[in-house]
């Protein structure tokens, strides 16, 4: 059996300030090798899963744990947690003017590297790394090395999610509502190069809106997110069977 | 002669002995009818000088330490140390430069500051001044390198009064990067004052690296003037010192010249930084620019305040002028003020200020992949005083800055800006 990569157990969290409840008791195991994608109607929380995982300031966590790999996430800052492995792609990618793609990404992999006892990387094999992974997704090499994504249009943002996603090589993917923003074309090279870094030692969690981004990245399994916790597990099927008749019947049978 | 000479005033210059000449004692005695400004002078507002008006400084004695190793960024330099050029650590032999030395007794009531331009800072510069050092790049002459001009001190409750005149010649061009630098870190009192007097069709840049010590004091007033087609620019980076006060007035009195001032600083601790432009438009078809970037942690304070005049018939100026401040602590705090006095009719003014901390949504982003939020923070930084960084076009003076930076607030050398 292959291990557990995330297990969040019980998780309910709120907004700092506002005490707003958002997650209730959310429950999730994803193993290695699998992809699982997190669907629901607006304001089920998803994007708060994402948050409280990679430990945006702002929520509290008042019940519950998330552990990776067997560490305890919610101890750690969010770049300890991006050092034992894992990676968010943004909803909405921050413009950061100033800053070159490439050289925080070296200063990111360096600062990986030097948690986990490894040796940097050289200026020479970073730059090959780049122009590999830069393909994978289709990302203009000129588009890496420009101030971070400032000026990208929508579809390159997400590429460039990706592309960083490629570099950092995680262990956890959470891809929160990826699709978003995205055109066909774009959406198929973006799904490509998530597909190609799949591997049975990483996983990946996509959370969507909408079926379609699913057929290009097929999920093991699909939950159903409402009211802060997971109401319905399926295969991709679900995915089909929500496209069609939406949320409503879920969350009215549960309530 | 009757003594008004004010209490404090009595006392800051009680172990200081006016010299034997007459522009000096003549400065001397208008020193007795001024006062140090308060905060209740607009000119002094948001700037205590406590610090430098409750001690009696001493003149600066001969340099003891006299390693420039860690303070030379060119080959071509000239020191002036404890306000007296030093031609043992000077050369400067591959520029087609004339340096000399000017001293107060050879000043006559012609170098007497206009009341305008007089304060009370450049009149004890005046009263107590050792040499004046004057550089004139000749007509025509095109620097094949930068100039450093390093200004060291070294002692306790030292006052030194470095004075420096660049004369631009016509149609020349060249850079001069002036380095301040303490050989301990005992209390020393710069009171700078630099003449810049820029020909027609000239092109000068004035580097002003101001690196100190914990405990530097220093008001440094930089007067310019530019003559018709000339470009100048005057460019300020502070890195250290307790209390820095920085004025650049720049006259400019010749059409189609273009003027630039930009400057950065990053501060710790309880420092108090302060910087006060003047750009003074006379005539018409001119353009001017600055930018001013502050970076301020810990319980420190910033002063921005940018005067410009553009006078009645001066028309068709385009000037501009930018401030922006990133507070890193809750403590640290800035007075940010344009000053803008436009009485001609065909003009393009714009000023902005903006004052706030990092964004928070880049400091995550780059956090969630995987670099500490400390580290963050200084990408984000460096980022944002970046474009001030770049108008240093000289390699070895913009890593010197950048050791200050990991020196002083503990950079890391790997990060970019």
């Amino acid at each position: 059996m292959s291990k557990i990569l995330i297990d969040i157990k019980n998780l309910h969290a709120e907004i700092e300030d506002e005490g707003k409840k958002i997650l209730k008791g959310l429950n999730l195991t994803v193993k290695a090798g699998e992809v699982h994608a997190i669907m629901g109607p607006n304001g089920a929380g998803k994007s708060t899963l994402a948050s409280v995982v990679s430990g945006k300031d702002g929520y509290e966590v008042t019940e519950g744990s998330v552990e990776m790999d067997g560490k305890d996430l919610l101890e750690l800052d969010p770049d300890e947690r991006a050092k034992e492995g894992l990676f968010l792609a943004f909803q909405y990618p921050v413009e950061i003017p100033g800053v070159s793609n490439i050289n925080f990404l070296r200063t990111a992999i360096n600062e990986i590297k030097e948690y986990r006892g490894e040796e940097a990387v050289s200026a020479k094999d970073f730059m090959s790394m780049v122009r590999e992974k830069s393909k994978l997704v289709e990302l203009d090499s000129k588009l890496a090395s420009r101030a971070v994504n400032e000026g990208f249009s929508g579809g390159e943002k997400k590429r460039n999610e990706i592309f960083q996603m490629a570099m950092l090589e995680p262990k956890v993917a959470i891809l929160d509502e990826t699709d978003s923003g995205l055109d066909i074309d774009a959406l198929r090279i973006v799904a490509a190069g998530v597909n190609k870094l799949r591997n049975e030692n990483n996983a990946v969690i996509v959370i969507t809106h909408y079926q379609r981004l699913l057929d290009y990245i097929v999920p093991d399994f699909v939950h159903v997110l409402a009211d802060g916790k997971i109401v319905k597990t399926g295969d991709k099927s679900l995915a089909l069977e929500l496209e069609e008749k939406g949320y409503d019947w879920l969350t009215t049978e549960n309530a | 002669m009757t003594l008004t000479l004010s209490k404090k005033m009595a006392e800051f210059t009680s172990r200081l002995e006016t010299p034997q000449n007459n522009y000096q004692q003549a400065a001397a005695e208008r020193l007795e009818n001024m006062d140090f400004p308060s905060t209740r002078d607009e000119y002094w507002k948001y700037t205590r000088l406590g610090k430098i008006t409750n001690t009696a400084f001493e003149l600066g004695t001969k340099l003891t330490k006299t390693d420039i190793s860690s303070f030379q960024t060119c080959d071509n330099i000239i020191t002036i140390a404890q306000g007296e050029i030093r031609d043992d650590l000077s050369s400067f032999n591959d520029l087609s430069i004339v340096v000399e030395r000017s001293f107060p007794g050879q000043f006559g009531v012609n170098n007497v500051r206009n009341e305008e331009k007089a304060t009370i800072f450049t009149t004890i510069n005046d009263a107590y001044f050792r040499e004046e050092v004057v550089i004139t790049i000749p007509k025509n002459t095109v620097l094949s390198a930068p100039l450093q001009v390093l200004v060291l001190h070294e002692g306790d409750q030292i006052i030194n009064m470095p004075r420096l005149r660049v004369v631009a010649e016509g149609s020349s061009e060249a850079t001069i990067i002036m380095t301040t630098g303490c050989q301990d870190n005992y209390t020393q009192f710069s009171n700078c004052l630099i003449e810049l007097d820029v020909a027609a069709n000239a092109k000068l840049t004035f580097q002003n690296v101001q690196t100190g010590n914990d405990n530097h004091l220093t008001i440094t007033t930089i007067d310019a003037r530019q003559a018709a087609d000339s470009r100048l620019a005057v460019n300020t980076f502070t890195l250290n010192g307790l209390l820095v006060r920085n004025n650049v007035n720049i006259a400019v009195d010749g059409q189609n010249c273009e003027t630039h001032m930009n400057g950065m600083l990053v501060t710790k601790g309880k420092q108090h930084v302060d910087n006060h432009t003047f750009v003074d438009h006379k005539v018409s078809n001119c353009f001017s620019n600055e930018n001013y970037k502050y970076v301020l942690d810990d319980q420190s304070t910033g002063v921005f305040n940018g005067k410009v005049i553009v006078r009645k018939d001066a028309q068709v100026i385009n000037a501009y002028q930018n401030n922006g401040n990133i507070l890193l602590s809750d403590q640290a705090s800035v007075d940010s003020k344009p000053e803008l006095e436009i009485y001609a009719d065909d003009v393009k003014c714009s000023h902005g200020s903006t004052t706030g901390q990092l964004d928070e949504n880049a400091l995550f982003y780059l956090q969630t992949r995987g670099i500490s939020k400390e580290k963050s923070e200084k990408i984000l930084v460096g980022a944002f005083i970046g474009d001030v960084m770049e108008t240093i076009e000289d390699e070895a003076t913009n890593q010197y800055i950048k050791n200050h930076l990991q020196e002083v607030h503990g950079w890391d050398s790997d990060i970019e800006i």
